[in-house]
Formats: C-alpha cells, sequence, structure tokens
C-alpha cells in the first residue's frame, strides 16, 4: 500500500567538536544545501520539512525547528519536529520517509542537528529532579553496568570493547567528515587509555561534536527517473518499551529482537548476515557492537563479540560495521542516528567514497535510545524491492 | 487516501496546578478512560505518537516517562514529537495512510505549572537576537494585538468579546478551566496585563493531558458508532522572524485551511486553540468560518490551556460533537510558536 | 538574567563567534502521590516499596505507577529491608555536579530484599573488593539528620553474609 520511497540526496556537515564557525541555523543549512545539490533539487522543490534533535536543553532553545525553520526553507511548508532520545535521527528519517511512503508528499526534506558546543550536554542529561535518586553520572554511568552484564553473560574477553574501538577509528581514519581522526590509533593507545566507567575506557566512549546530517527522499514516479543510483527504502521499524519495570531486561530489550524480526519480515530478508551487505549501527560505547549484532539477530545469543574479534565487522569482514567511523568517531547526538542512516544510504549508492563497501547492495541503518529502550531501523538497497 | 476517523477521546480536568499528580499520574486515567470507551487499549494499537516538552518539564527527555502510563509491553511502535499532541495525531494519521497501522493512539501532556510559562516560552525566541532581550510570551502576543488594533482589523471591544463567548461557552464543560458569566464592560474595566491585553484576553495557564484514538475503515465503525471522519488534515509553518510575516493575518491557517477543504460545505462547530482573544480573532478569520458555525462549544484554549495537549483536546472536542450527533462536519484548530506561528487544521465529518 | 557579552573585538570586523546567554528557569515541582508517601517514610527511616495489583511485583522506588501494566498502585506498602544484592556495578572515574564523592566511586544497581526492581546507588568499598552478587547494606545518616530526602542514605557498604547466587538475581540485570 505504501508508496515506494528513495533517498536522492545527502548531506552531512563536517563534524568537529565546536562548530564556531556557523550558528545553528548556518549549521543545518550547510547540511540541507548539501543534500539538495546531490539531489539536484532546490528550496522550492521541498513539499515539507521534517528536523529531529536530543533534548532542547542541549542548545538552550525550546522547539528550535520554530526559529530554523527560515533557514531551512520551510516557509509556509508543513514542518514536523521528533524527538525520540538517542535514536531521534533514526526516527526521524523513519518519520520523513512515511510522508512520502503515505503519497502526502512528494518530496521532503530530513535534517537532524545537534550543536552541543552551544550548551553543556553532561548538565543537561544530569539535571538533579528533586525527589528522584540522581546517583547516575552521564551516559556512561547508566550503561557501563550494562556492559558488565553483557560480559558475565556471554562470556567475552574482556578486550572486546577496545578492539571495536580500534576498529571504527581506523574506519574514520577514511571518512574525512569524521571528527575523530586519531591516526595513531592501535591496541594499546585504547587499551591504555583511563578507565572512565569500567569497564568502558576512554577511548571506548564516543565524543561530543557539532554537526548536521540531512536527507532528501521522494517518491517512486520521480526518483525512477534519475541517472543516478537512489537508496530504495525497504523496510522501516521502530520500537519502544519502558524504561524502568521489574524483570525487564537491559542487557538485551525484547524492544531490539521485536524491532529486529519485524524489520526483516518487512524486508523479505531470512537470513541478515548473508543478505545484508554492511551496517552502520548505534554504538556510543563499544561494547555495543557486539551487543548489537545479538540485538540485531545478526549472530547467536552470547555470540556477537566472536563477530567482533574474528574481523567479521572489519571493513573486510563479511559483515562490515560502522564504516563511517560510527559514533564513536562523530556524535553530535541528535544527529548521531540520521547519519547512521545516511551511511547506509550512501553505501548502496555507492558513494561512500574511501569507506565504500565494495557491491554494497543491502544495507541496515540502526539508532537506539533512552536506557535502551527505544529502536528505530531501516534496510535501504540499490534495487527496488 | 484510506478512510481514518477519529473513534475514541477523552481529557483530564484543565487546572491552574496539578499539585499532588504528576505526568504519568495525570496521563494514566486518560488512557484509561479511553480504552473504556473504545474497548482498545493503546498498546495494543499498532502505532503510538505523543506530544510534549522537556522545557515545560524542565528535564531532558520528559516524554520518556510518559511512556510508562501507555504499559507499552510487549514493545511498541511508537514516536514522539516535541509539539502539541495535534502534529502527534497528524504522525499517527500519515502512518495509517502509508498502511503501517490501522489502529493508533496520540496523545498530549503538560505541566506548565511547574515552570513560569510566559517566561519559558520566551526560549522559543531567536537565541541570538531576540531571546537575550527575555520578552514573554504576553508581551510578545501584546505587540501583535497592538499592531492589530491600530490597523484597525478589530477593536478591543471584539477582542473582549471573544473571552465573553468562549467562557459562557465552557460553563457546560466539565473539563473546563475558566467559565461564566463575562461581560464586554467587565473585561474593558480589567487592568491592562500587558497593553493592550487584560488578563482575560489571555488563556489560562493549565495543566492536563488529553488522548484520541484513530481507526481506518471498517476497524472505525466497529469501535465507534458515529466516528468523525477526517477529511482534511493540513498544518503549515511560517518563518518566525515578525519582520518577515503580516501579524495582522494567520496566514498559515489560511493556506492550512484552503489545502484542508474548509470552505467546501458548512461547518457545524470549530474548535480553536488560539491562546489570545485577538489571535483567535486572526484565526476565525483565516478559517474563513460562516456566521452560522457555532466557535468554541467547548470554551477553547481561552477557558482551559493544557499546553501540548491544547490542540489535540480541539479536535477530540469536535469529535465529540460528532460522536454525539450534534454535528456533522467540523473544523479544528491547533498553534504553536510566538504569534500563531505554526498552525493546523483538521476537518472532520460525520459522514 | 539578561547578562550577556560577545567576543570578538568592536570595529575589527571579526565575526562575533561567541554569545554568552545565561538563562535561569525556576521550577516548582510536586513529588505527586505516591513519591509523597515514600518520603515521609525515609524521613522515618522507613523503606516503602508498592506493588504491582497486575503481577505482584514489589517496585522500589515506586513511582506510582506500574510502567509494564500502566496501572497505578494501590495504598498496598511494602516495608524492605535497607540490605541487598549486587545486581551489576561500575568504577566511576568521570567527576559529575550532582555527585559530590571523591573520584573513582562506585555505581550499584542494588536489588534490594523484597523488592522487585533495581535502586542505583553508590557504594564505599574497596575497588578491588566490588563484585556482582556481593551483600550490602544502606549506610544512614545520623538520625536528627533525617528529613523527606533520598539523601538520607549516605551509600551502600559491604555486609559479611555469602555472595547471593547468580541465578538469583540475573533477570534485574
Amino acid at each position: 500500500m505504501a508508496e515506494l520511497t528513495a533517498v536522492v540526496g545527502i548531506g552531512q556537515t563536517k563534524y568537529e567538536a565546536k562548530r564556531d564557525d556557523l550558528s545553528m541555523p548556518g549549521l543545518v543549512r550547510e547540511a540541507a544545501e548539501r543534500a539538495l545539490a546531490d539531489a539536484g533539487c532546490s528550496w522550492a522543490d521541498i513539499d515539507a520539512v521534517i528536523l529531529g534533535k536530543a533534548p532542547d536543553l542541549f542548545e538552550g532553545v525550546m522547539m528550535p525547528e520554530l526559529f530554523l525553520n527560515d533557514a531551512l526553507g520551510g516557509a509556509y511548508k508543513p514542518m514536523l519536529r521528533v524527538h525520540t532520545a538517542g535514536s531521534v535521527g533514526g526516527s526521524t528519517a523513519i518519520v520523513a520517509a512515511s510522508m512520502v511512503q503515505a503519497g502526502i508528499h512528494d518530496r521532503v526534506l530530513c535534517v537532524a542537528y545537534e550543536k552541543q558546543s552551544e550548551s553543556n550536554a553532561i548538565w543537561a542529561l544530569s539535571i538533579s529532579v528533586p525527589f528522584s535518586l540522581a546517583t547516575v553520572a552521564g551516559a556512561g554511568g547508566y550503561f557501563a553496568p550494562l556492559v558488565r552484564g553483557y560480559i558475565r553473560r556471554s562470556g567475552a574477553p574482556e578486550d572486546t570493547g577496545i578492539r571495536v574501538a580500534v576498529k571504527d577509528r581506523q574506519n574514520a581514519l577514511r571518512n574525512p567528515l569524521a571528527h575523530l581522526h586519531l591516526e595513531d590509533i592501535s591496541f594499546d593507545l585504547v587499551a591504555n587509555s583511563p578507565m572512565l566507567w569500567d569497564p568502558i575506557r576512554y577511548l571506548e566512549t564516543c565524543p561530543s561534536s557539532d554537526g548536521a546530517c540531512a536527507l532528501v527522499m521522494e517518491k517512486e514516479s520521480l526518483a525512477s527517473r534519475r541517472p543516478d543510483k537512489v537508496a530504495w527504502i525497504h523496510a522501516t521499524e521502530m520500537r519502544s518499551e519502558p524504561t524502568m519495570f521489574s524483570g525487564r531486561d537491559q542487557v538485551m530489550p525484547r524492544a531490539t529482537l521485536d524491532n529486529a524480526k519485524n524489520l526483516y519480515r518487512k524486508a523479505g530478508i531470512t537470513n541478515p548476515r548473508r543478505e545484508i551487505d554492511c551496517a552502520e549501527i548505534y554504538v556510543p560505547f563499544s561494547w555495543f557492537e557486539p551487543m548489537w549484532m545479538e540485538g540485531m539477530l545478526i549472530t547467536e545469543r552470547n555470540q556477537g563479540w566472536k563477530m567482533t574479534y574474528e574481523g567479521a565487522t572489519a571493513m573486510d569482514g563479511d559483515f562490515p560495521v560502522n564504516m563511517s567511523g560510527g559514533v564513536l568517531s562523530s556524535n553530535p547526538i541528535g544527529a548521531s542516528g540520521l547519519i547512521r542512516f545516511a551511511e547506509a544510504a550512501r553505501q548502496v549508492r555507492g558513494r561512500a567514497d574511501q569507506h565504500q563497501v565494495d557491491g554494497a547492495r543491502k544495507a541496515l541503518g540502526h539508532a537506539y535510545g533512552g536506557g535502551s529502550q527505544y529502536f528505530s531501523t531501516w534496510i535501504v538497497s540499490s534495487e527496488k524491492p | 487516501m484510506r478512510e481514518v476517523a477519529v473513534v475514541g477521546f477523552t481529557q483530564s480536568p484543565s487546572v491552574r496546578r496539578e499539585p499532588d499528580r504528576n505526568e504519568v499520574e495525570i496521563l494514566i486515567p486518560v488512557l484509561q478512560a479511553l480504552r473504556e470507551q473504545t474497548g482498545l487499549a493503546g498498546a495494543e494499537c499498532d502505532f503510538i505518537c505523543s506530544g510534549s516538552s522537556d522545557y515545560l518539564a524542565g528535564q531532558s527527555f520528559a516524554f520518556v516517562s510518559g511512556l510508562d502510563a501507555v504499559g507499552a509491553w510487549p514493545p511498541v511502535s511508537e514516536s514522539h514529537v516535541e509539539m502539541d499532541g495535534a502534529w502527534a495525531l497528524y504522525e499517527a494519521w500519515v502512518k495509517i495512510q502509508m498502511g503501517y497501522a490501522d489502529t493508533a493512539l496520540a496523545y498530549g501532556f503538560g505541566k506548565p505549572s511547574m515552570g513560569d510559562l510566559p517566561i519559558t516560552l520566551a526560549l522559543q525566541l531567536d537565541p541570538y537576537s531576540v531571546m537575550p532581550l527575555w520578552p514573554d510570551t504576553i508581551s510578545v502576543a501584546g505587540l501583535q494585538a497592538r499592531h492589530c488594533l491600530e490597523r484597525g482589523l478589530f477593536t478591543a471591544d471584539e477582542m473582549a468579546a471573544v473571552a465573553v463567548r468562549d467562557r459562557g461557552n465552557a460553563k457546560t464543560n466539565p473539563y473546563a478551566q475558566v467559565k461564566g458569566d463575562f461581560t464586554v464592560e467587565g473585561i474593558l474595566a480589567e487592568p491592562f496585563l500587558v497593553n493592550p491585553l487584560r488578563k482575560s484576553d489571555c488563556a489560562p495557564i493549565s495543566d492536563g493531558a488529553s488522548a484520541i484514538l484513530l481507526a481506518a475503515g471498517d476497524r472505525a465503525t466497529q469501535i465507534c458508532e458515529r466516528p468523525a471522519w477526517i477529511r482534511g488534515f493540513e498544518h503549515i509553518c511560517e518563518p518566525m522572524d515578525f519582520g518577515v510575516r503580516d501579524l495582522g493575518r494567520s496566514r498559515g491557517t489560511e493556506i492550512a485551511a484552503e489545502k484542508a477543504g474548509v470552505s467546501s460545505d458548512k461547518i457545524d462547530v470549530a474548535e480553536l486553540s488560539a491562546p489570545f482573544t485577538h489571535q483567535s480573532i486572526l484565526v476565525e478569520r483565516a478559517l474563513g468560518l460562516p456566521p452560522e458555525t457555532r466557535i468554541n462549544p467547548s470554551g477553547g484554549a481561552l477557558a482551559g490551556n493544557p499546553l501540548m495537549a491544547v490542540g489535540l483536546s480541539r479536535i477530540g472536542e469536535c469529535a465529540a460533537r460528532i460522536f454525539r450527533g450534534e454535528a456533522d462536519r467540523a473544523v479544528a484548530h491547533a498553534t504553536s510558536g510566538p504569534c500563531l506561528q505554526q498552525n493546523l487544521v483538521c476537518v472532520l465529518e460525520g459522514r | 538574567m539578561n547578562a550577556h557579552d560577545t567576543s570578538g573585538t568592536e570595529g575589527d570586523g571579526s565575526p562575533v563567534t561567541v554569545l554568552r546567554a545565561p538563562i535561569v528557569l525556576e521550577y516548582e515541582y510536586s513529588a505527586g502521590q505516591s513519591a509523597s508517601r515514600f518520603l515521609r517514610a525515609i524521613a522515618e527511616g522507613r523503606l516503602l516499596g508498592q506493588r504491582c495489583p497486575v503481577d505482584g511485583r514489589v517496585y522500589f522506588p515506586s513511582r506510582g505507577s506500574c510502567p509494564q501494566h500502566a496501572v497505578t498502585f494501590g495504598d498496598e506498602v511494602v516495608e524492605l529491608s535497607d540490605k541487598g544484592t549486587i545486581v551489576t556495578f561500575s568504577i566511576v572515574r568521570v567527576p559529575s555536579k550532582n555527585i559530590p564523592l571523591e573520584l573513582p566511586y562506585i555505581t550499584v544497581n542494588v536489588l534490594l530484599d523484597g523488592a522487585d526492581t533495581i535502586l542505583m546507588h553508590v557504594l564505599d568499598a574497596d575497588l578491588d573488593d566490588v563484585h556482582m552478587g556481593m551483600r550490602v547494606q544502606a549506610v544512614w545518616k545520623p538520625r536528627e539528620e533525617w528529613t523527606t530526602s533520598t539523601e538520607n542514605i549516605l551509600f551502600f557498604r559491604p555486609i559479611d553474609e555469602p555472595d547471593a547466587d547468580y541465578d538469583s538475581y540475573k533477570e534485574h540485570i
């Protein structure tokens, strides 16, 4: 029933700790202009603008889409603002796609951004509301105990996370847009970096970045006429569950498993590891690569670490993961999910330059957020379904 | 387009301050009542979307706890907009249109009483050039009202008459917060709050929540005897800068109304979420309502203004009148941003 | 609140790259019905949990409703021990404004005896000793300093009891 939809334009800013050369409107516009140029479109060709970002408190602007409307060519057009915690970038892509899939719009602009340097994200995340037991120090403090739980369950070697961190930073060296370019990245460098939230070391965590990412999506009848490869959206899926309830499996939440099952069913995928050529997964702390390899049903339960260990997730492995360098190399929070979705689309369009996986035809984009409770994913392909 | 209808609507009473209940405790009875009304629990819906604001709650990720009121287990397909619940409903409607869902829940909630709302809303303004001056929302709306009065678009009497009408209508609405027999003379005798706005020109600050259930085709008629079919659903955002748009009209509402087909037939009822009397007049004009339309039978935003739910409730109030056979065709309006920057129009019909 | 300044020298034509616009907003939170009862009890040194009417599980700390079943808890309260088991933990070496402890410190997810949900707190113990399954007990402020605040519990500390069996807490990780 849904109108077949494709990604036809992708634009990203350079990701950096501090983009003080640009205002917020300048930042989103840089990504949007690049996406329009890639799609060969002008502002007037866009029917609606869908904007995503993480909490408003990060930049101190309430509903910033209102003041960014103008900069995004959104004047007198429909505009929607998505916010689903860390998964927001992915959710924004899904919401934008659904506007075309529903036949409501022919072509939409999807933008996600974060300008963390304009405020203090750790502060915004750790506001101590009275009466709550605020003993968690940022996201690392929340996720480190879960990583420990994963290690206990799976028996994964303690250096699995280090290997992920090295691999993703090596991939980032191929991506000129990545925030971190650690030329001297090595196992020892990561292993010897300070232990921040045991068992998570400094170089196993994501940076804090400024940046924006934008996609242009359009309906089949338009996208089919294009001479260049487009990324056809085969399936999208979202799943959420409550943060805390008795017996909730926080290490391997049911929401990720349900999400994966439904995504593959809709995309007609029966053997994800074989049928998907590469994946860009939301890995803010190194250990989440093996965890989400299991959570996305790429491998058996408690076996995810073996994929890392055996090099399966490396650029030359049988299932490359985070070719762009991943969240570990660039993390403008609100955009991080969309960057994953965008990288999946770049791969199947054959436009990922130095981090292109040869012959990639089908790719997975993935984002998650909250207390491992919000999941959004898509499958894109160079071929129509 | 698929045939999609509002098949259920529930709300909490709008109150100045909910001292005893947190957002989840406010939401749970609203969602339970919706389940009783429709026979369908929120978590059983194919898609769920909510609208809320972190800045109203004073903390990041405030919407996450809203999910606790849904009972999202097994995990649900769900999303959130940092907007009024009316836009959450729009997203839910899109998901049904694309065939992803046949049933969907949308809810909105807010507890602005925790902070200083007029100041909090100043954070919506341009952070580089306007916000550092801290213009509160009432002052910004006052500038717009002054602009309209000076241009002779309407008079202070006409503004006061809006409040008299809405709060008189609200007398029969058990969920309304400000209601009663006001008079134009009485309102004009009130001191200015922010010249030219008097207290009665302004919507109250309200805590509250509301929820709507959507269903497609046969599912709609199974759930609801007389569903409120959505015949037009459009929203438009204008640029924010006050210097680049005409503050004397709601151009966004005009465009949305035209695209939604508001004027193609009679309109029995209109529900507007304009938070100031002068904005209500601008929206009425932009919608092109005929004289026989009953405007704000619930009292509208001037009688109860639970931010993030108030727009969704307007759609719900229209739908409820269609459920009861009191209206055949209705128009609901929602707004967001300073001076009616962003507007949504929804046309509902009983047939 | 109105203080703001800009960098970039006046008149030299260089771009303004920084604008400081401090934001101060005041909020008045209400604890809510359920948390109020919990806070009044903690002022007396008692830990009250609430039972989900659907599956009987005991929530502590309770937010007044069950997120899994979306039902408000009834009036039944369950008095809990201040002893529990470490389900999982982390050693933190990153400073945080809302945790006034010297680095490094240990954060723990504790399953209190009688509760079916975990409590996130901090542990006062030797960094080399802490492990999953370790038995711990709350250390309270002096009684005369107790208020309606969760801060009445300073931290947890290990107690001389044998470790809990992994199977007894593994579903709470």
